[in-house]
């Protein structure tokens, strides 16, 4: 006999319930895309990062292809924080999922300031991206350093009471450290990773391809990295992890949740694919349906690890 | 002078967001089109058709799609990439783009056949908008801007609406769009390199000509940056609208990314707006080279 069979796709991400695990990356998601996708179906809604200093943006050109992934310097132009009261979180106020506000500022004291006036009624959650640069560290990013994301999310966790997600750079030694500094200072999950700081030359003109010579690098070329960033990540921290980096389908998606990722972000692929984000949600459910998995949170750091003995682990011991 | 969007816009209404209280629906589709035409028109242009949805055959006059261009042998184009609407047909549901082969984008169009598939998103972005109350316009482009300008053809006939065409090229053989702007009943001026009549000096003479016999209720531009430079400047003495189609660099074309942003004049204030959102047919007198 058949039995009946329902997928339970829900998530939670440090106290934020979500209907199902897929959202939109920070910078790739605004309100026109209403006219592609239903809104109603995403796990959440991600924001476009919001500073409290004006910022025009970086000198154009702001995007770069190449094989399999895109570089971008777009530098977070941003209208500042009264507009963004005023003209950005109604927007989202007639839909079902939850808004979470990404916020970023150039120092400790400034995230946490801004990280207070944006915990507004209307808002589920705040993303701090602390993978821009820090100027009271050399302009070094926060999330480079444990110590300077220990510093900035203990300063958060202090002016709000909302679900803290911390965004961590993958342009550091060690993100598991990281990680588990912004754990310590009271981060409710974080979220792995951002862009990969990169470069690419013309070679008609012999200059760099973005007008602000460096980018972030993101799309599928990028996945496998950040792939592994996470499952070391989830061997570090208990609070869950959102995974981010070259997701475009639901195989994707559920590979970042066996290496250990609770929710994924999808941002380059929606660039591609505007309905990819629907794409990867019906396409967890039917690889759960498939697989007679009952709840998607099955998945999360589902990746079989087996004991290898001895002698397979030979070739990584230093030659004696 | 800004563009007056309660004038009969040929853009379909907005859509209201998608709530629980309304069922939702696309009004930009991302589909899988099938190529009907993909033939070359003169050396360098060519003419692609596809049939698709009713969404995406709804699209106006000045808006664009984003192709999912195939790969070439041995490229990997990897963005989307911004292609004008040359015509649209919401009868036989069909799409039409007029392209030069310029990159890998457009040499994987290049190698599309008839009955083969393309990835297309649209209609993207804000077209042109026309006036009931005018008789008689002046539409103004050069190279692939005459491609984005046809579409107006057909609009303004249906307006009511004479055209006078004024188009640009290096060379006679080079123009496109001609036959199918005197199809519909329209003046066509053709000014070449080759002839030495397309320089902003010709082209303003012959404007004024038109200004003068009352045949300019509005400029429609796309295309030269110098020739837009001409019509804002008689724009301002004369008292004339315009509007123009303006392009940039793109990656998403749905407004999320800005990275297509350009500069505007904005009543003396300059306003950074997004290509692919808020254009790309802008306000005439608003738009800097």
């Amino acid at each position: 006999m058949i039995k009946p069979f329902s997928i339970d796709l829900s998530v939670n991400v440090g106290g934020l319930k979500l209907r199902n695990p897929v959202m939109p990356a920070s910078g790739t998601f605004a309100e026109g895309l209403d006219k592609v996708i239903d809104f109603n179906r995403l796990g959440a809604f991600v924001t476009k990062t919001v500073t409290r200093e004006l910022r025009a943006g970086n000198p154009l050109p702001r995007v770069v292809e190449r094989p399999g992934s895109l570089i971008n310097a777009i530098g977070i132009p941003s209208k500042g924080v009264p507009h963004f009261i005023e003209k950005i979180i109604p927007q989202y106020a007639a839909y079902e999922p939850p808004l979470v506000v990404s916020i970023s500022a150039p120092t400790a004291e400034g995230f946490a300031s801004l990280a207070a006036e944006l915990s507004l009624p209307g808002v589920s959650a705040i993303e701090a991206n602390i993978s821009c640069p820090n100027i009271e560290e050399d302009g070094k990013a926060f999330a480079m350093r444990a110590e300077s994301a220990e510093k900035v999310t203990h300063q958060l966790r202090a002016a709000t009471k909302l679900p803290l997600w911390v965004k961590l750079t993958p342009n550091t030694g060690d993100i598991a450290e990281v990680a588990r500094a912004a754990e310590g200072a009271g981060a409710d999950a974080v979220v792995v990773a951002n862009t990969f700081l990169s470069m690419a030359i013309d070679l008609k003109t012999f200059k760099p391809c973005l007008g602000n010579i460096m980018g972030g690098l993101s799309g599928p070329a990028i996945k496998p990295i950040v792939v592994r960033q996470v499952f070391q990540c989830a061997k570090a921290v208990k609070i869950p992890i959102v995974g981010c980096g070259g997701i475009s389908s639901a195989e994707d998606a559920i590979e970042y949740m066996l290496a250990g990722a609770t929710a994924v972000q999808i941002g380059t692929a929606t660039f591609l694919q505007p309905a990819a984000m629907v794409g990867i949600i019906d396409g967890l459910e039917m690889f759960c349906l498939q697989r007679e998995i009952t709840s998607v949170t099955d998945l999360v750091h589902g990746v079989v690890i087996e004991e290898a003995d001895d002698q397979d682990l030979a070739w990584l011991s230093p030659p004696t | 002078m800004s563009l007056d969007r309660s004038s009969v816009t040929m853009q379909p209404a907005a859509t209201p967001p998608a709530s629980s209280r309304t069922p939702w629906k696309p009004s930009i589709a991302a589909e899988v089109a099938k190529v009907a035409a993909n033939t070359a028109v003169n050396a360098e242009y060519r003419h692609l058709v596809v049939d698709c949805s009713e969404v995406a055959a709804s699209a106006q006059p000045g808006q664009f799609f984003q192709l999912l261009c195939p790969h070439p042998a041995g490229e990997h184009p990897f963005l989307r990439r911004p292609m004008s609407l040359y015509g649209a047909d919401p009868v036989k549901r069909q799409v039409e783009f007029l392209y030069k082969v310029t990159g890998a984008g457009t040499r994987g169009l290049d190698s599309i056949e008839v009955g083969g598939t393309l990835d297309i998103m649209g209609p993207l972005g804000q077209g042109f908008t026309l006036d009931p109350k005018w008789r008689h316009i002046v539409a103004i482009g050069r190279g692939a801007g005459l491609a984005t300008l046809a579409p107006l053809a057909k609009a303004a006939k249906a307006n009511g609406t004479k055209v006078t065409a004024i188009f640009s090229a290096r060379r006679p053989e080079l123009l496109v769009s001609v036959d199918l702007f005197k199809g519909h009943g329209a003046d066509v001026v053709p000014v070449t390199d080759a002839e030495q009549t397309s320089g902003p000096g010709n082209v303003e003479r012959i404007l004024r000509g038109l200004i003068a016999e009352g045949k300019c209720d509005a400029f429609f531009t796309c295309g030269s940056s110098r020739l837009m430079r001409v019509q804002q400047r008689l724009a301002i003495e004369f008292g004339l609208p315009g509007q123009v189609a303006m392009e940039q660099q793109m990656a998403c074309g749905i407004g999320l990314c800005y990275c297509c942003v350009r500069d505007f004049n904005v009543g003396g204030e300059i306003v950074n707006r997004r290509v692919c959102w808020d254009g790309p047919v802008f306000d005439l007198l608003e738009a800097l080279p």
